[in-house]
């Protein structure tokens, strides 16, 4: 007598719970961000390119689907550091001692804190 | 107490019980007879409900007055000894910690643990699990050939704290049960194995990290992982098997830029 081997995993398997679920967008986040990638490298070609290509290409970010498409790989941007930085303390935990240093604590020195401060920096750069 | 008290002590207790007799709870059991073969059937057992059943009292009902021939593994009835780990409603749990309560009225659907061959009922074979375990060579591994009689290995509290975490797994497998990595690659090591090894790489009396990181840095081991997390969200004992296997990632890619960038240092 042989056991019944186990359900084979289905292709919706994703779906089957809320953490599973969050987990695949935490996953599905990081399409935004490496299309992101690729636009700044074109970005930067066109920039190469000559003043007139450049100003073309300004209009096209003006409009509302590009502004929309920005929207949305802002927030897509955002869920996919804060959950990283979340999970930070996980995967490099820092003992002082016997003791563990609290969560929130590696969470905000190894990710927010830094975080927040090189976006300031840019920000300043830019704008100031 | 006096003896009056007592006496009605018992009369209100006796009162609560006739009126939660009447109560009851579905379960509906998945059920697997290897001799007939065939696909597994659920079959619905109503149970009386007490709020402070667990899911295994209930099963424990089941085979005492109804159905002998339910087939499920129990051991301690304190979350101790890791055997009553099934699917409760689609979850993996250890039933005896897991209360009717939490789920009444509603129906509880029980299943054996996803992910592993079922061999009757609510039971699972778990050969490759522990063969698993084994691979990652789970004992204190030394390079000097010290012999037991000259003495113990000391350790201070601040070594013990760095692994002791680990020690704590009951080897329940509910991990194994909630990991979508492990269901499509059954060939993964996966959560407690290597939250197992991690307890021994961890430990300042043991010198096998090296021979442990051959098996740990593959493709097999900590590399499968995507760090879904569920199976330190399922754990019954707050392993965190899931940190395990991210810490095991970094030290193995530490390794990788050593060994590569400066392969004139050691190792
Ligand atoms: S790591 Fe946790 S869930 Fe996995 S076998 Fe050990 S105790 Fe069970
Ligand atoms: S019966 Fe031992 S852990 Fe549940």
């Amino acid at each position: 007598m042989r056991p019944r081997p186990p359900e084979p995993p289905t292709r919706t398997w994703f779906m089957r719970t809320t953490a599973y679920r969050l987990f695949m967008i935490r996953e599905f986040t990081s399409v935004f961000l490496a299309g992101y990638l690729i636009f700044l490298l074109v970005l930067l070609a066109r920039v190469g390119e000559g003043p007139q290509p450049f100003e073309s290409l300004l209009v096209t970010l003006r409009s509302p689907i590009s502004i929309i498409l920005h929207v949305l790989v802002l927030l897509a941007a955002l869920y996919h550091a804060v959950t990283w930085f979340n999970l930070t303390p996980r995967i490099m935990p820092v003992r002082l001692g016997e003791e563990r240093l609290p969560d929130a604590v590696v969470a905000i020195a190894a990710g927010y804190l830094p975080w927040i401060v090189v976006s300031l920096a840019i920000g300043w750069a830019v704008l100031g | 107490m006096s003896a009056s008290n007592g006496a009605a002590a018992q009369t209100t207790e006796e009162s609560l019980e006739a009126r939660m007799a009447d109560k009851t709870i579905t379960l509906e059991v998945f059920r697997y007879d290897p001799a007939a073969g065939g696909d597994p059937t659920f079959q619905r057992y109503d149970v009386p409900y007490r709020s402070d059943w667990v899911v295994l009292d209930a099963l424990n009902w089941i085979k005492d007055t109804t159905d002998g021939s339910l087939t499920f593994r129990w051991s301690c009835r304190m979350g101790v000894c890791g055997s009553c780990g099934m699917m409760v409603n689609g979850l993996p749990k250890l039933t005896c910690s897991t209360f009717l309560k939490d789920y009444y009225p509603d129906p509880l659907r029980i299943e054996p643990l996803a992910n592993f061959p079922v061999q009757r009922d609510l039971v699972i074979e778990f050969d490759g699990f522990v063969e698993k375990l084994k691979s990652i060579k789970p004992w204190l591994i030394r390079n000097d050939q010290r012999d037991p009689a000259d003495g113990e290995l000391r350790q201070t509290p601040k070594q013990l704290a760095q692994y002791k975490q680990y020690t704590m797994c009951i080897n329940c497998m509910l991990c194994y049960s909630a990991c979508p990595e492990y269901a499509f690659i059954p060939g993964f090591i996966g959560p407690a194995a290597i939250a197992l090894a991690q307890r021994y790489n961890l430990d300042s009396r043991d010198q096998g990290q090296a021979e442990r990181r051959k098996l740990l840095g593959v493709q097999e081991a900590v590399w499968e992982c995507t760090f879904v997390g569920e199976c330190s969200a399922v754990c019954p004992k707050h392993v965190d098997p899931a940190a395990a296997i991210q810490q095991a990632k970094v030290t193995s890619t530490i390794d990788w830029y050593k060994r590569f960038l400066m392969p004139w240092g050691k190792k």
